[in-house]
């Protein structure tokens, strides 16, 4: 079932690959193939390769159950608020969130996940911006 | 002998302060990381590479810093083999055969230098191949035209699944996947914006560093996310770890492993070099022709040295050999040979003929770094094994999150903006989902870094011949390249579930005997 949803997901998606590629503006100064063909043909073997997954589809792979799905879209969220708070908050606040999360979240009893997450924030700051002088975000207080 | 010379150019490259300080850094690194059960050589390559490209490195350097990790990540593989009975990686899987029960004997120590040893000769003289192979392959590349170059490209996507792919319309779907990102941004030739949709972020293309960190890497933590989910609390699997025993094995052990050792070196690589074996075949084949050749006694799959020595000779010097393709004609043949692609590309280096000579010192100060890191990992593995025995113990839950970390970190310091971050986030969800399905990863990633390329050299062929198509097929040599690419294709579908059969019967009947 897993491979025939794949299978529809994937058709869709070469539809929308197609179509985008037929409205392509064509520039005046082109060479004989153009900027749309290739994209067509990626596309037409997108859709065929999906056609197969629905014609034979593999045997159901092992999804989590429901609290595993919920999990991992948490740790998307944590990644994607990590990812957007980094600019404003700076490295060290950010990182030490998100690892304590990540940490938490695999495993580790409370304490040792805040811990992970202040050393790993204060260890990265340490080898990438003391050592290496890589530039990390800066946040309102300069780190 | 033109050869040497150029190699001994590459050495007054690459026996710089600078340079031996970094390959000692990748090959500590990259042990580690190939230790690291979850962590191989592309995953680790792939965190890495955003790192060296921010540090400013130039290419000779970075090159060194990133095949170092590549060659001490196939090392490294071995150790979690042995001694937990995982592979480190997917070609480190034969070692555990007769490593862990080597181990489970009180010899771990010994099987540990003894695969160490194994994994340099395998190394040091399939980078001699590389040596000797490669220039060769260069002159046959020289001959190539466009219409050659995109025969030799559909080569490349037709046997990337190897002759194990299990399911080779999934193989098609990623390339095609991945060929249909690199489509996205400003078209080179004639400067109309494809696939867009008005985002000015997009214009400039999906970055490959950003698809592969996260494709490999981030991809790698919700895997873990999910196991944790799914085991049970409490329930914390802790392994007694087996004593290391003695170091050092008897000299009459390592008599007896040398032809072992020096056939699956000879067989390894030349599974790196053929498009669509790559390392976990070498190291399969190798053990294979072994216990046929001098299993006498049975004693293969029960801790036999012989059964330790060859897998990991053979997996090393497929690593090697892959590097030939690579360089040669700017085709990987592996999944972490392409990472290594990425690199080059990231750096402005077109790999193929012309960097042969146009950037001489790049190539073969690369070649005499691969001798180094060789030497160094040898010093590196015998007398500290017991030190990354102890790294990995350090349990994933704390390890993971760094992981993760230092992709951010790496993807934030090459552009500073938090869109690409959410482009590697959705990557790394959108890895998560096709592992899942069994869609391989390495063909997307070879999509985004050869699909301009390869819409160029198509463009450029009809462009040659006024819009007539056939001239794809007008040479001998791109007509042998199109038969290559489909048999290439179709064996696996015939011969492939025999052989993924066989693979895992092994496996099965093996481990059953220890127990």
């Amino acid at each position: 079932m897993s491979d025939r949803i794949f299978g529809v997901v994937g058709i869709l998606l070469s539809a929308l690959f197609i179509w985008r590629a037929t409205v392509i503006q064509e520039s005046f100064m082109s060479d004989a193939v153009g900027p749309k063909t290739f994209p067509i043909i990626i596309g037409t073997i997108l859709g065929l390769a999906s056609l197969y997954f629905i014609a034979r589809p593999d045997a159901e792979p092992v999804w989590p159950r429901f609290t595993g799905l919920i999990e991992i879209f948490m740790a998307i969220v944590v990644l994607i608020a990590y990812a957007i708070a980094l600019p404003e908050l700076g490295f060290a606040i950010t990182t030490a969130i998100a690892t304590a999360y990540l940490s938490w979240r695999l495993g580790s009893p409370a304490w040792q996940a805040l811990l992970a997450g202040l050393l790993t924030s204060g260890g990265l700051y340490l080898v990438f911006r003391v050592i290496l002088g890589l530039s990390l975000a800066r946040g309102p207080f300069g780190f | 002998m033109e050869v040497l010379q150029s190699l001994a150019d590459g050495f007054a490259v690459a026996l710089t302060f600078e340079n031996l300080g970094l390959a000692l850094i990748g090959c500590f690194l990259g042990t580690i990381i190939g230790a690291l059960p979850g962590l191989g050589p592309s995953n680790g390559v792939a965190i890495l590479i955003p790192l060296a490209f921010t540090l400013g490195l130039g290419p000779t350097p970075a090159m060194i810093l990133l095949t170092s990790v590549y060659y001490g990540a196939m090392y490294g593989g071995r150790i979690s083999s042995i001694l937990l009975n995982i592979p480190g990686d997917e070609p480190a899987l034969m070692t555990t055969l007769d490593g862990h029960p080597m181990a489970r004997k009180g010899r771990a120590g010994e099987a540990l230098t003894l695969s160490g040893i194994a994994s340099f000769v395998g190394a040091f003289f399939a980078t001699w191949g590389l040596v000797f192979l490669a220039p060769l392959l260069v002159k046959v590349a020289l001959l190539f035209g466009p219409a050659e170059y995109f025969a030799l490209f559909t080569l490349a996507f037709a046997t990337l699944g190897g002759i194990a792919s299990r399911n080779q319309a999934k193989a098609v779907f990623a390339a095609a996947l991945g060929l249909g990102i690199a489509m996205i941004g400003v078209d080179g030739q004639t400067g109309v914006p494809r696939f867009t949709f008005g985002e000015v972020h997009l214009y400039d293309g999906i970055d490959f560093l950003v698809a592969i960190v996260g494709l490999f890497a981030l991809s790698e933590v919700f895997v873990f996310i999910e196991q944790a989910a799914t085991r049970n609390r409490g329930e914390r699997h802790q392994d007694d770890h087996p004593k290391i025993g003695r170091i050092l094995p008897s000299w009459s052990v390592i008599r007896s492993c040398t032809p072992s050792m020096l056939r699956s070196t000879v067989l390894g690589f030349l599974a790196g070099v053929l498009p669509g074996a790559g390392a976990s075949l070498g190291s399969f084949i190798s053990y294979s022709i072994e216990k046929r050749l001098v299993d006498k006694e049975g004693t293969f799959g029960t801790g036999d040295p012989r059964g330790v020595a060859a897998p990991e000779a053979g997996n090393n010097a497929a690593a090697g050999g892959a590097l030939v393709p690579m360089l040669a004609l700017g085709v990987p043949g592996s999944g972490t040979t392409a990472v290594l692609l990425a690199v080059l590309l990231s750096l402005n280096i077109t790999p193929g003929p012309l960097l042969f000579q146009n950037n001489p010192d790049v190539v073969w100060g690369l070649i005499a770094a691969l001798f180094i890191a060789n030497f160094v990992l040898l010093a590196l593995n015998i007398p500290m094994v017991g030190m990354f025995v102890r790294i990995l113990m350090v349990p994933t839950r704390f390890l993971m999150p760094v992981v993760a970390m230092v992709s951010f970190v790496g993807i934030y310091g090459i552009s500073g903006s938090s869109f690409d971050l959410l482009v590697m986030i959705v990557f790394g969800v959108l890895g998560w989902v096709l592992r899942k399905l069994d869609v391989p990863l390495v063909p997307i990633i070879l999509g985004i870094l050869l699909g301009a390329a390869m819409e160029k050299n198509l463009r450029r062929a009809i462009t040659i011949s006024n819009g007539d198509w056939t001239t794809l097929i007008h040479s001998g040599l791109s007509i042998t390249l199109w038969v290559i690419a489909i048999v290439g294709f179709v064996l696996p579908i015939i011969v492939g579930p025999a052989l993924r059969g066989r693979m895992a019967m092994r496996r099965d009947e093996e481990s059953s005997a220890v127990d």
